[in-house]
């Protein structure tokens, strides 16, 4: 039963995600080609939106479900494997026009050819976790 | 009910996939999505190839609870929450999709030049390897997508995810101006 909720908030990722079409690889498209304002408009203000949650949540203003001050996970100091993976990413995001998120979502909404994206994805974070140590980082 | 059935627009869908983060956030967790290929991974025994791998997978349980919910929320989204209405995909994209071989843009979420899973072609089945690869590699090697670094790290002020998501702009800049016309 506890895990109920995150089923939930799961649910309510993959319908914004359709519902926006940020699941459609049209949409990735026209954004790395500047056409259109939908996906430049969907991160900014999930982005505003989360700042402003961020911020007062920051002054102690809120409190999590245990009643402690929630705390936004930090991330490693560094550039280089930021760059490097992040262009890697995103030369994928491009190609396929999909993200971690979105490839669920898309194989519920019936788009089955995502099970192999999902098998490959799979297969590029095995690589990444055995090559770690040879990476720079 | 035309409201939820028709497309919505960016300034609803914004502010609700930061309800996603913050409801996760609230919960005691956070939201990343391509953590769960690293689960799935020590799932199917990846711990006996690499450290990387060695991991508490229960410990993640709630994160496979997400994607499960987000393919239901998929499911729903297409079959009792929209109505025929073709993308409103901007006319030059269009005309551009059309010089490069793609049919009726915006009729379906996703060309089903390469995405059709019943006649897919070897090139489409290559495209979809190679694309599912460099998602699944570049997202563990950054450390995050575009939820971990895109909104949950933008929202917090965090300089790697900056650095991560100009990375994200980088190569995808590349690969859709110079490399999509060379392939198609």
């Amino acid at each position: 039963m506890k895990y109920i909720k995150f089923l939930l908030v799961g649910v309510l990722l993959g319908i914004v995600l359709v519902k926006s079409e940020a699941v459609s690889w049209y949409r990735i498209y026209e954004m790395f080609r500047f056409q259109s304002f939908q996906m430049y408009g969907i991160i900014g203000t999930a982005v505003l939106t989360g700042l402003l949650f961020y911020v007062i949540s920051k002054k102690g203003g809120i409190k999590n479900g245990q009643n402690e001050p929630v705390v936004f996970p930090k991330k490693d100091k560094g550039f280089t494997r930021y760059m490097i993976g992040g262009t890697i990413f995103g030369l994928g995001w491009a190609l396929i026009g999909a993200c971690p998120g979105p490839m669920y979502v898309l194989l519920g909404a019936g788009v089955y050819s995502m099970i192999i994206v999902i098998i490959a994805a799979l297969i590029g974070t095995f690589m990444y976790g055995v090559l770690k140590d040879k990476l720079p980082h | 009910m035309d409201f939820i059935l028709n497309p919505w627009p960016w300034y609803m869908a914004g502010p609700l996939m930061a309800l996603v983060m913050i409801l996760l956030v609230y919960f005691g967790k956070t939201f990343g999505m391509s953590s769960n290929l690293r689960t799935m991974c020590t799932m199917l025994g990846a711990g006996k190839f690499s450290d990387f791998f060695k991991i508490d997978w229960k410990a993640q349980s709630w994160n496979l609870m997400v994607v499960a919910g987000a393919i239901i929320g998929g499911y729903i989204a297409v079959n009792f929450l929209s109505n025929d209405t073709t993308m409103a995909l901007n006319p030059k994209t269009i005309s551009e999709l059309n010089a490069l071989g793609f049919r009726n843009p915006g009729s379906t979420l996703v060309p089903n030049e390469f995405f059709e899973f019943e006649s897919m072609s070897a090139k489409s089945l290559i495209i979809l390897i190679i694309g599912g690869l460099l998602v699944g590699f570049g997202t563990r090697y950054a450390g995050g997508c575009t939820s971990g670094h895109a909104i949950t790290g933008l929202s917090s002020l965090q300089k790697p995810s900056l650095i991560a998501v100009i990375g994200f702009f980088i190569g995808g800049l590349i690969m859709t101006n110079i490399l999509l016309p060379l392939i198609f």
